[in-house]
């Protein structure tokens, strides 16, 4: 069974997307709450249209953003993914093109913002963004290394998202081999009933052997 | 006929007038003897980044603004590129660079601007040119963590090193291998929370070698605009700043004798005076 195949039994059986969505909208609930901040979102980069795509957001914007794409070639989430470098921006002083940009991006227009790229392994995955912390909060670089560990948690939600969604499309598949992945997370669901099939499946490998 | 001088390779006793310096350092070096006076006039800083806009009011003017991009297998340098910043993060680099040095010359080798996909060989393209060029020092905030272009930007960083070219590139601080500021022929700059511009620390434990002002930094924004910002980004134009002032002072610096001189002159080794 290829590596493929096997992870796309293991995420299909366990109704992965769902979970680690949740797992996502968790982190940017507790990154909004921790930074005391209006909202706080995750990005997705697709990589076949080059965009960048909410994923997960909290507070401000939350439900009508989800599903949103832009560039991945400009702006700061941009400049973050590439550069692979946190960013944070405390006061706009005068700036209508950031404003607007931001406004665009973000679905209204902050006064500060923490961008940070999500990393896993060898490969930029995302970004994670926090708006608007409270203004008389000075900036610490003990909050910068905060966002770094948040940042690298996200980051492994992002993987495994990614993992049960390419899962799922094998699974979707009509490839000769799907049905394995099918017949297995069949048998998972119905554990109970499924001795006289198992049986019949180890009678069936050992012929193949 | 005139000849060549030879690179040394090998040292005869009657060939050590050859490699002279050109300049005895003080038995004490301050900050004073290392950029006192000096203005970063006659040094070239590229900033290799999203663009610089030209005549910010904090950046004033650029001498040469490039663009660097890959079609296919060909890479394609704009010599005349007038797209500005696409992002704003170049011309924050440059407005920190001219706030320290004043006079210095400024080019912008952007490497932005085609889409996340292929920014890694468009980053090494950009640095290949930049290095070729001769600049004496480079800014970059930009990285890489894929392993197939580490071994390419290594060759890249050496040759800039044995150049006389500076590079100086922001430290990562999340825990990922990226590239190329772990390398040592560069300088690997990371942020301290001061807000002087000129305190930097010296770090005796690598590979971040220096600490410079990279907390709610005032910068130069697009638009002619300004933000208050945070990140190592910030912090690397400062250790640029202050290199290309050393720069223009003792225009026969090596990277090694300039890494030597931020040494010395560190906050927390001989700077504080």
């Amino acid at each position: 069974m290829s590596d493929e195949l096997r992870s796309a039994v293991a995420a299909g059986v366990l109704g992965a997307e769902k979970n680690y969505r949740e797992l996502l909208q968790s982190i940017v609930e507790v990154a909004r709450a921790i930074f005391r901040a209006k909202a706080s979102s995750i990005f997705l980069l697709d990589e076949e249209s080059d965009e960048l795509v909410f994923e997960a957001v909290a507070g401000e914007g939350s439900e009508s953003l989800i599903g949103r794409r832009f560039p991945s070639s400009t702006g700061i989430a941009g400049f973050v993914l590439v550069s692979r470098q946190p960013l944070v921006i405390e006061d706009v002083l005068e700036d209508p093109r950031f404003s607007r940009e931001t406004a665009e991006s973000t679905g209204f227009v902050p006064k500060g913002l923490m961008a940070v790229p999500l990393l896993h392994e060898e490969s930029a995955l995302g970004v994670l963004e926090v708006l608007d912390r409270p203004s008389d909060a000075r900036f610490t670089l003990q909050e910068m290394d905060l966002l770094g560990l948040f940042a690298s948690q996200a980051a492994i939600a992002l993987d495994l998202l990614q993992r049960a969604r390419r899962a799922q499309a094998t699974l979707a598949d009509e490839g000769e081999l799907a049905v394995l992945a099918r017949l297995a997370q069949k048998l998972e669901e119905r554990r109970e009933e499924g001795g006289d099939a198992l049986a019949l499946l180890t009678v069936l490998e050992r012929l193949v052997q | 006929m005139h000849e060549e001088p030879l690179p040394a390779w090998s040292l005869p006793t009657d060939a050590v007038e050859r490699i002279a310096l050109p300049e005895a350092w003080p038995g004490e070096v301050t900050r004073e003897w290392a950029w006192g006076g000096a203005t970063g006039s006659g040094v070239t800083v590229c900033i290799l980044d999203s663009g610089v806009e030209a005549n910010h009011p904090l950046v004033g003017k650029v001498q040469k603004s490039v663009a660097i991009s890959i079609e296919g297998d060909n890479v394609i340098v704009d010599e005349h590129d007038t797209a500005g910043d696409l992002c704003g993060h170049g011309t924050a680099c440059a407005g920190v660079v001219r706030a320290l040095a004043p006079e210095c010359d400024l080019a912008s080798v952007r490497v932005l601007g085609g889409g996340f996909s292929g920014s890694g060989a468009v980053l090494l393209e950009g640095l290949r040119w930049a290095v070729e060029q001769g600049y004496d020092v480079i800014n970059m905030s930009l990285s890489t963590t894929k392993q197939k272009f580490a071994s390419l930007l290594h060759q890249l960083a050496d040759s800039a090193y044995f150049r006389r070219t500076m590079l100086v590139a922001s430290a990562h601080n999340m825990p990922v291998e990226s590239y190329p500021w772990r390398f040592s022929s560069v300088i690997s700059v990371g942020s301290h929370d001061q807000t002087d511009p000129f305190a930097y620390f010296y770090n005796p434990t690598p590979p971040v070698e220096f600490f410079a002002r990279g907390v709610d930094v005032e910068v130069a924004w697009t638009g002619g605009g300004r933000l208050v910002c945070t990140g190592n980004s910030f912090a690397t134009p400062h250790i640029s700043g202050i290199a290309a002032l050393m720069l223009s002072k003792h225009r026969e610096l090596t990277p090694f004798q300039l890494k030597s001189l931020l040494y010395l002159t560190a906050s927390n080794v001989g700077g504080g005076e």
